[in-house]
Parts: structure tokens; sequence; C-alpha cells
């Protein structure tokens, strides 16, 4: 990373050296003597630190895994097509279009609030705060906070407890028919095979819900007794030490209240039932129906987004980087805001401008070379993403949420041990940086001429 | 004067040292009378020689091995001194033998440093010190395990038993179900538990070498020792027959999700422990190790709340054990070293470490009565009586490929986790990811 932000620095300083306006050939001379000692503890420093890596990194990426054998471009041959540097690449084309944007609109939204408010310097604390934990930290926090199970998991837990009041879970979530044949799970809920006559009795048996978790009023299941209409009873047919004759109602045995039962001519509902404590029902029907057990005693709860699974984790990490940086954006926007000149907006405000005027046509055209500055800095700092994207995902997914900087530690040190090919991977990723870091450099130019 | 004594004392403790060498050759047996019931070999007097053992083993390991250690130093006089080297042992052995300096004896935790330590020339053959030994008290498939083209290079201590299924003891009285003998029986439990309300199995998915050890053990019981070996050294390919029927096999479990306890793909191997022992499911397949996790992160009690079966046989195979072991090899000439090694081949040294407690032997004449828990002696059986033991798969394999997070087989069997029915796909995927790691 102190690779990537020295050329500039070494630009910067050959420009200085040569500032002498034209003198004699022999001056000249002597001024690059009399200079050389005050340069050189400096260049070695860069040529120690910066420039030997660089080289170093690049003649390596031409030597395959033992160091020995020179390979040409092989290593970037390979790197560029293999599966994982592709979804690297990708991954890195996502998170430098949306990372650096969306932390910049926050960071200016975040600035020009804390200008209002009355507790301010409060409020950019917070927002500030997170610049503070270790990456590695935040890292494992939001691992933490994408838990799956909503016991666990933050942002699990609050989809969850919203989803919840609009869709609740059902007493038996889970249930299996014992008997598949004439029982068919469809739609959630549970139909009978064959059609029921009036004057017969209904055994619709139940398993795989575990026996402490029925509720509390759920009774030992009774026998139906024939009668009018169809008399039934819905049970959960498993007795403790899976003792019992499966469809039968045994002693042990208990009810499942409450759930409901429809009787089905064709599609149409035409007569409905829920089941009593002991698990019984009563049809009052006259023709031969199929039996319908309803999806919602049934229906499962909403188990949570799967923030860290293949297609969300990307963003979710993004999210978590979001976190730390839009304190940092925050601040060097309000510092750029601060130079603004008053007046200016005094006066669009005096000529009628409403507030959004105000701000969409005179603050951020203001504002824009200190927008460009924080948006290219980022854009520099997400192509060298590596610490949350170690951190958050799951082994399992670690290879969707791949970046460059990632890829190339893992086929260094991760296992393959591939040196060369991660040097040459190294190369890519400071190829990859150099546009934006040319961009900075000519704009600083710029400025100080 | 004072100086003088001072001075000349290291020459003359050195002359002792000299003495006491030159004494042992001669003096066979002088210090058997006190142990003689603890020994079948005949016991030399190492009075003043030195041996230094390097391990991996630290803390309570380190402790127990030193009771075995102090044993063999009541009995001949000799000083054994013992380097924890930490886990990564490959690394300070080559540092050790770079710098001129090697232990006298370490443990290599795998077949493949014994190798690379072999080609480096670093061990001793110890066929003529230990071979007989070895015969005696080791299955032919552990000394295989210590033996380079044809050569013993060293002899079995410790092992390990990857081949257990562990289960909550009241999950299955519940469910009515009996410890299922074949992979179908496997299932039909499965699903009987299932039906009882309880969910059958957790899998640490999360951690790709869980799922690795799955896969050995049920491919070693569909394709057998031979092929597993083959396999191993990539002269047959991933894509081979006998690969897609043990992906089929697993697949068979794997595509049942109701069966897996949910958040498998992410979890990781300690949660999936402490997901069965705190109620959650009924079944956890792991190493003899998970009964460390048990105790130390659970409420459960090993032989009450939680045992074990032994994974059971595919399609009629014969008992079988996947496992671990680490091997006693010789990188120096000393003398004592030499007896150190045949002691540690006898079931005596072997049997002081068992009574300890957390350790299995490979030794098959260590008497089971020994172990102090019941887990450990049945664990200790299963390998022992086991027709076939091979080494964990994964760790034969090049680490870029059977051991690396995120990669190669652990990926693509994490991948395989995500989506049974694609078992075609995944062999090519194997197949691909071991050519490249092999290339």
């Amino acid at each position: 990373m102190a690779a990537a932000v020295a050329p500039g620095g070494v630009a910067t300083g050959g420009g200085a050296a040569s500032v002498a306006e034209e003198p004699p050939r022999q001056r000249r001379f002597s001024g690059v003597v009399s200079a050389l000692p005050f340069l050189l503890p400096a260049l070695v420093l860069l040529g120690a630190l910066v420039l030997y890596p660089i080289i170093a990194t690049v003649v390596r990426s031409l030597y395959d895994r033992s160091g020995d054998g020179f390979v040409g471009l092989e290593n970037y041959g390979d790197a560029l097509t293999s599966r994982s540097t592709l979804t690297a690449l990708r991954n890195n084309l996502i998170w430098v279009v949306a990372a650096p944007s969306i932390v910049t609109a926050l960071g200016l939204v975040f600035a020009v609030l804390s200008e209002r408010v009355r507790w301010a310097t409060a409020f950019k604390l917070v927002i500030f705060m997170p610049m503070a934990i270790s990456f590695l930290a935040a890292g494992v926090i939001f691992r933490l906070v994408y838990e799956q199970s909503p016991d666990r998991g933050m942002a699990n837990a609050v989809v969850t407890s919203v989803t919840d009041l609009f869709r609740p879970g059902g007493d038996y979530v889970g249930a299996r028919a014992r008997d598949q044949a004439s029982l068919t799970a469809r739609d959630g809920g549970f139909v009978t095979h064959d059609e029921v006559r009036p004057g017969t009795s209904a055994l619709l048996p139940l398993v795989g819900l575990p026996p402490g978790e029925l509720p509390d009023d759920a009774a030992p299941a009774a026998r139906p007794e024939r009668g009018q209409g169809i008399e039934g009873v819905v049970w959960l047919d498993f007795a403790r030490g899976g003792g019992g004759e499966p469809g039968v109602v045994d002693e042990g045995e208990r009810g499942l209240p409450g759930i409901e039962v429809q009787a089905l001519r064709g599609s149409d509902v035409v007569a409905t039932a829920t089941t009593a404590e002991d698990g019984t029902f009563h049809l009052d029907v006259k023709e031969p129906v199929r039996l319908r057990l309803a999806a919602g005693a049934f229906r499962e709860p909403f188990g949570g987004v799967r923030w860290l699974g293949p297609a969300l984790v990307t963003p979710s990490i993004i999210g978590a980087y979001i976190w730390i940086w839009a304190g940092f954006a925050m601040v060097v926007i309000g510092a750029g805001l601060a130079a603004i000149p008053r007046d200016a907006l005094e006066a669009a405000r005096v000529d009628g401008a409403s507030e959004w005027q105000v701000f969409r046509r005179v603050t951020v055209p203001l504002l824009a070379p200190v927008l460009l500055v924080v948006l290219v800095t980022l854009m520099i700092n997400v192509l060298k993403v590596f610490d949350l994207v170690f951190i958050i995902p799951p082994g399992s997914v670690q290879d969707d949420a791949n970046v460059l900087a990632l890829e190339m530690w893992r086929v260094s040190f991760g296992g393959a041990q591939n040196q060369g090919l991660g040097s040459a991977l190294g190369v890519i990723l400071f190829v990859l940086v150099l546009p934006a870091m040319l961009f900075n450099i000519r704009r600083f130019r710029r400025e100080e001429s | 004067m004072r100086r003088w004594v001072t001075a000349l004392a290291p020459l003359a403790v050195l002359a002792m040292v000299a003495a006491g060498c030159g004494g042992d050759d001669s003096d066979n047996g002088g210090s058997a009378g006190g142990s003689s019931d603890r020994t079948t070999t005949a016991k030399r007097n190492l009075e003043g020689q030195t041996v230094e053992v390097a391990a991996v083993w630290s803390g309570k390991e380190q402790a127990n091995f030193g009771k075995v250690l102090a044993q063999f130093e009541k009995d001949t006089g000799a000083k054994v001194t013992f380097t924890s080297t930490g886990d990564d042992i490959a690394t300070v052995l080559g540092t050790r033998l770079e710098g001129g300096d090697p232990p006298d004896i370490a443990f290599p935790p795998q077949p493949g440093l014994l190798r690379d330590l072999v080609a480096r020339n670093a061990l001793k053959p110890v066929d003529d010190i230990a071979g007989k030994l070895v015969d005696e008290h080791f299955s032919k498939d552990w000394r295989d395990l210590a033996t380079v083209d044809g050569k013993l290079y060293g002899v079995p201590f410790k092992a390990a038993n990857k081949s257990t299924v562990w289960y909550r003891k009241k999950a299955f009285d519940d469910a009515g179900v009996e410890i299922p003998k074949t992979w179908d029986d496997f299932l039909k439990a499965a699903q009987t538990i299932r039906d009882s309300g309880v969910t059958p199995l957790a899998i640490g998915g999360g951690d790709g070498w869980t799922l690795t050890d799955w896969f050995e053990n049920v491919y070693l019981r569909v394709a057998g020792p031979e092929k597993y070996d083959q396999l191993s050294r990539h002269e047959i390919p991933w894509t081979d027959p006998t690969v897609i029927t043990a992906l089929q096999k697993l697949s068979d479990l794997w595509s049942k999700r109701d069966l897996i306890a949910p958040g498998f793909q992410n979890m990781t191997f300690p949660e999936s422990v402490t997901t069965v022992f705190r109620g959650d499911a009924a079944m956890v397949f792991e190493g003899d190790f998970v009964a460390a996790t048990i105790t130390d992160e659970t409420d459960a009690k090993l032989g009450t709340d939680a045992d074990f079966f032994p994974f059971p046989s595919v399609d009629g195979s014969d008992p079988m054990v996947v496992g671990g072991g680490d091997v006693a090899v010789l990188m120096t000439d000393n003398e004592a070293a030499k007896e150190l090694i045949k002691y540690l081949a006898s079931p005596e040294a072997a049997q002081i470490w068992v009574e300890l407690g957390g350790f299995t032997s490979p030794n098959k004449d260590v008497d089971l009565s020994a172990y102090p828990d019941e887990i450990g002696r049945k664990s200790a059986q299963q390998l022992v009586e086991a027709k076939t033991f091979r080494f964990d798969l994964s760790d034969l394999l090049p680490s870029a490929f059977g051991g690396t997070p995120a990669q190669g087989m652990w990926k693509d069997l994490q991948d395989f986790l995500a989506n049974p029915a694609n078992v075609q796909g995944t062999a090519q995927t194997l197949e691909r990811d071991a050519a490249a790691a092999t290339k």
C-alpha cells in the first residue's frame, strides 16, 4: 500500500530538484554536488522502501512458484484467466463504483446537516467514531451483525422483528405427514390424497414436532367417534421412545389444537373447522370431500436475510466499509464547507432561492474540488481493500467476496505459496491504482501553480 | 586457588561423562532389576547421556508425555529434554536442520513431512533398532505409515480417530432409534429423529475441513484402501467412478435439507458441536477431538449425555478408520535416543499416557482396560480392531488443494454442500483444482 502512494512523492521530488534556471554548465554541476548530501537521505529511503520493492515485485512476477524458473508473462496469463481473479476483478469493480460515491454522498449530507443541528459536535463525534476502531475489529463486529440467526445477528433481528409483525410464524413449523402417500404437503399445508366420505372418521397424523414445544393446551389425542358428517383428529403421531403404531392414536400421543381444517370440493372450500384441544374436529358435510390442513399453522417465520450468502456478501461488506468511512468523508467535506464564502449562500437566499436550490446550485459546485479529492482518495483506498473482505465472510463464501488484494494474499501465502503469481496480481493491482494516483498528482500540481 | 577449582570443574564433569559413555556398552541390564515387570526389552545403563525430543505437544499433553519420558529416565538414567515446537513443527525442524542442530527425536504429525525429512536425508532408518518391535505391536497399515521406499523411519506413537459420529443420547432415546451400523440405517435413523421433532444432524459447513473428513470416510468405504491411496497420489482422476459414487452417497444425505440444522453453510466446527450438545440437533460427525469441545463448551457429560458410534459401513464395507498419527523418528545417531525409540514402540510407554487420558495409542498390545474412560476405550478399540487404517486424505494432498481455507477441496465440497445435486460438476471441479495444485 505504501508503494502505491509513493510515485507522487518521487515525481514532485524530482520536479523540485530541477528548479535551477539555466545556469552555466559548471555551476549547475557543482549545484548538484552540493545538493546531493541533502537529497541523499530521502533518495535512499525512497529507493529502499518504494523503488526497490516495486522493481523486485515486477521481477518476481516473471518467475515461477519456486522463484528459480523464469516463466515470462505466464503468471499474468494465469492471473487473468483464473476464475477467482475474474470474480475478484468483478467485485473490485462493484466496490469502486458503489463504495466511494455512497461514502462521499453520505459525508456531504452529514457535513451539511451537522452545520444545522444543535449538538453538532456530539453528532460529528458519533459519526466519526468508527474511524477510531481497527478495521479488523470492525470486521469482527460486522461478522456478528450479519449472523444468519436472528438470535445472534443484529441485522436479522431487526428484519425479522418487523416481518413477524405482518406475517407471524405458525405453531407447528416443521411438521411432516406421517404417511406421505395419504396426506400430501401442498402450498405450505397438507391435503388428503383420497376423498373422505361423510359418516366416516379421518385420522390425520403428523410428525416432526418437538414434543416439548406443543402449545400448552394440547391434550392427549382422542379417537374420533363416527357420526353425522366427518369426525376427525389431527395429532402428533410420535410417542417418546418411538413406541406406538404409525397412523394409530396411541397412549401418550397428543392432539394438535388450533389447526384450521378445510373441506374441499374441487378447489372450493365448502366447510371449515378448527381442531380442539385433543386435536378432534367436526365437519358438517353431506358429500365426500378432501380435507386440507390450512397453511397458517405450519408457516415458517421469516428466517432473516442471508447477508453473508453468495449473493449479498459484497454489498454487506460495502455496508461495513461505509459505516467506517462516512465519518472521514464528513470531516473532510465539513472542513471544505467551512471555507465556502458565506456571502455567496446569503446572496442566493436573498435572491429567493429555496434551501434545496442553494444546496444544489451553490454549495455543491463550490465544494466540487473537495468532493473530488474525497472521491478519488476513497477510490484508491477501495481498490486496495483487504481487511474487511478477509474477516467478514465465512470460509464458504470468501470466494464470492474475493477482491484483488485478498486474492494476492491467498495465492502468495494462503496455501498455494505461489509468490510469483501473487507478485503478478500485486502488479496488476498497482496498475489499476495508477490512473487514480496520476489524476491526484496532476490536480496537486495544478493547484500549486 | 579457588579460581582454579571453578575452572577445572567442567573438565571433571566431562571426564565423568566420558567414563559413563565408555562404561555402558559392557553394562547391559544394569538397572533392569527395579523395572523388569514394566518392560520386555533389556535395559541399558545410559547414565549421563542426554536426548532431546521435539513434538507439537504443549500444555497438558506436554505434561503427560513428560511422565512417559520420566519413566525412561528412571529406567535408564539418561536425561531427556522435551522441546515443544508449537503447531509449525515443519518450520522448526527445518531451521534446526539448517543450523546443523536437529533434535535427536521428533514427532512429525503428517506423512508428508516425514517424507520431506527423508528426502532431505535428515532421518536415520530404524529397521535394525525397532523393526521387530513395530512388527510385533502394530498393524501393517501403521508400519506403512512410517515407511518410505521400503525402509522404516519411525515408530507410531499417538493416534487420532476421525471416523466417529457423536450423538446426544437423549435425542436417540426420545426417538427410539438404535445405533446405525450401515449408511442406509444411518439415513433411516436420521429420518426417524426428524420425525421425533429433533433436527438429526449438524454439519460445520463453514469450515471446509469438516467436509473433507466426510468425503474421506465415505470414499474409503466405497472405494477401498487401494483406490484411496491412488487418489491421494492423484494416480486416478477425481472424476473416477468411485469418487462419483462417494459424492452420490453424500448427496443422498446432504440434499435432505430438513435433516440438517439450519445455517449449516456458515456454521463453524465448534458451533456444530455446541448445536448438538446444547439440544438443537442430535448428531455431529467429526474426529475424537469432538470430546474436548463437548467438555469445554457445553454442559453435556461424556458417556452419560454424549457418546459416539463408528462411522457407518457403506455398502457392506469392513470396519475402517480414517485418522491421523504422530510417528517418532530418529534424527541423530545418539545411542540413548535409539533406546528411547525402542521404548516408545513398547506398549509400556504408551500405557503410561493412556492411563492419564486424552490419548489413543495405535499399539495393539496396550491393554484396553488401561483407558480411564469408556469413550477413550471405545475409540481405541475401534482403531486397533479396524481392518483398514488410512491417514486423513486431505492431509496427504498438496496443501494448496487439500489444506487451504476457501480454496481447492475445501471450497469445492462447500459448494457441493450448497448444491448437492451437482455430483458430476463437483467431481470435475475437484479434478481441475487437484490438477492445478500439482502443476
